[in-house]
């Protein structure tokens, strides 16, 4: 038989279609499998009392607290140092040895396995510096877990500023810092509030790293300081979900979609401010 | 006055540009300060080669065989499966789909990114776990093979994601010099596109086969968490990163257990260290 090359198209195209609908159909089935059994467990009492009866009952307040302390945590550390070191990279780094490998120890402090970020948190933060299961010491684990995202989305941002925005500063008499500070980043800001939006959806989400920093089992009140132990809603789905037997099905799916709608929600804003900024853009 | 400011805020900035140099470092350096004293109980060839998991054994046995091999086993079948399916798939959005559908695919796989592994795990035991015990007749659906399965997810938007942007960075005259000589689209596919962004796509799955080794949550809640060596895919394992987040919480600090669990993340460590440093010399060998 000759080979028909249009016909070995088609059937290449419908198995590159198969493949692609073999991802986005779980994907489709998983969210709205959460959200159909999860929503009936989602009222003002899920959301706002504490855990009670071992976890079988009543809500999740202290876990998204928790969740939200950490988050902010983890934020507050890694922004500054992360956009400061995007700075560095797209404003004075030279193509040299030492700028390949930052790249380098950017790309690894990626590839570093969430668990192995909750070990050295616990470690270097609660046993070295003595903070104790705290969530200081999961926020700054978290903190150091999204930097690479979070130096990589603003690099991007940074660099992707026009050359010649900065040549007309530098003409006009501005110093190097004055034209970073009043004319690249005014203008690379869409992008890194895209980058850390999203970072704090990944930090908003990760179980690994506070399993041994900060979570706690069963804490049935918020946390008191930065040095006290909190529940996570990752953390928190995980022990009903596995540690504790006989939890309603239910409040397994509530817990999950408030957290998914949490990153989720995240996500989407990120991508709302990626999509409104690329059509502003006049350059 | 002003100089001197500028002088500090250049300083500052250099110093936060180190700091991934730093940090990498510093969680190097950690791992072993706390995981090396395993090594005055078991040789290092003992540790790794040995077939016996029984940390609070007394003398405890510290072989992270069985480990290694759960490891290996759920990574190999998740990357027979997420391979083929996330390749194609990046062929499919970057040469095939037409714009729009491209757009929505694009925000399929970055949703898929962005759910969290304890969710992605939690629908893994209330889905698959139960299908696989009913359609193999197993005693437990929690075996290697369901993590495989959940692992492929999330191996999927790395593969795609980073494959796609291999094909995007082909040259168009590669592909437009391709239609001239009369081929279709597929043979410029087959023939042209992926060859030349072949580096490209090994450096996807690479960093795919990373993501999935390193990942915890989902493998702990589906894999079934038994220490022993595998026979088979159908099995319960529990894989290295599983052992060091189910066994943590309990091992007293500073006892043998506790180092023999940071002697596991200096392994990962490793590990992840060289997938990444190679895909990294793929991707900047396509340059």
């Amino acid at each position: 038989m000759k080979r028909n090359p249009e016909r070995t198209q088609k059937i290449a195209f419908f198995f590159l279609f198969l493949a692609t609908l073999f991802i986005v159909v779980p994907v489709g089935l998983i969210l709205v499998v959460i959200i159909q059994k999860g929503l009936p467990a989602i009222n003002w009492q899920f959301l706002s009392d504490i855990p009670r009866q071992g976890m079988r009952a009543g809500g999740i307040f202290p876990a998204i607290v928790g969740t939200l302390y950490l988050v902010l945590g983890a934020i507050i550390f890694a922004l500054p140092i992360g956009l400061m070191a995007a700075i560095y990279l797209s404003e004075y780094a030279k193509d040299n040895f030492l700028t390949r490998i930052i790249k380098l120890a950017i790309v690894n402090l990626a590839g570093v396995p969430s668990v192995v970020y909750g070990l050295f948190g616990l470690a270097l933060f609660v046993i070295f510096f003595k903070f104790g299961a705290s969530i200081l010491a999961g926020s700054l684990t978290l903190g150091i877990m999204i930097l690479p995202l979070i130096i990589t989305a603003s690099r991007e941002a940074l660099e992707s500023v026009p050359y010649s925005f900065r040549e007309v500063s530098w003409s006009l008499g501005a110093s190097k810092w004055q034209t970073i500070r009043h004319i690249v980043l005014p203008n690379a800001i869409p992008g890194i509030l895209t980058g850390t939006i999203l970072g704090l959806g990944r930090a908003a989400g990760e179980t690994a790293p506070i399993l041994f920093t900060v979570a706690a089992f069963y804490l049935p009140r918020l946390p008191k300081s930065a040095f006290d132990q909190a529940m996570a809603l990752p953390y928190h789905l995980y022990v009903i979900s596995t540690q504790v037997p006989n939890v309603h099905e239910k409040i397994r799916y509530g817990t999950a979609l408030v957290l998914l709608t949490m990153v989720l929600f995240m996500n989407l804003v990120a991508i709302v401010i990626r999509y409104k900024f690329r059509k502003k853009k006049k350059w | 006055m002003r100089k001197f400011k500028e002088f500090i805020i250049e300083k500052l900035i250099l110093l936060c540009g180190l700091a991934s140099i730093f940090f990498v470092i510093l969680i190097f350096l950690f791992l072993l300060k706390e995981g090396l004293a395993v090594f005055k109980i078991a040789t290092p060839l003992e540790f790794i080669l040995g077939k016996s998991w029984y940390p609070i054994s007394e003398p405890p046995r510290l072989g992270i065989l069985p480990l290694i091999l759960g490891s290996l086993l759920v990574t190999l079948g998740a990357a027979i499966i997420s391979i083929p399916i996330g390749v194609a798939c990046a062929v499919y959005i970057a040469e095939v789909a037409p714009l729009k559908t491209k757009e929505i695919l694009k925000a399929g796989i970055e949703l898929l990114a962005a759910i969290p592994s304890v969710v992605l795990g939690f629908i893994g035991m209330v889905t698959l776990v139960p299908w696989l015990k009913q359609i193999f007749h197993l005693p437990t659906g929690l075996t290697a093979l369901s993590g495989s399965v959940m692992l492929a997810f999330m191996a999927m938007p790395t593969i795609v994601s980073i494959a796609e942007d291999a094909l995007y960075s082909v040259p168009k005259s590669y592909k437009e010099g391709a239609f001239a000589l009369g081929a279709t689209q597929w043979q410029t596919i087959w023939r042209v596109m992926l060859p030349a962004a072949s580096s490209g796509i090994l450096a996807a799955v690479m960093l795919g086969i990373g993501r999935v080794i390193g990942e915890t949550m989902a493998v702990m809640m589906i894999t079934g968490n038994s220490a022993v060596i595998p026979h088979s895919i159908l099995q319960p394992v529990r894989t290295l990163t599983a052992t060091i987040a189910a066994e943590m919480g309990e091992a007293v600090v500073g006892s043998e257990h506790y180092f023999a669990l940071f002697a596991i993340g200096i392994v990962l460590f490793v590990l992840s260290f060289a997938i990444n440093v190679t895909a990294d010399l793929f991707l900047h060998k396509k340059k």
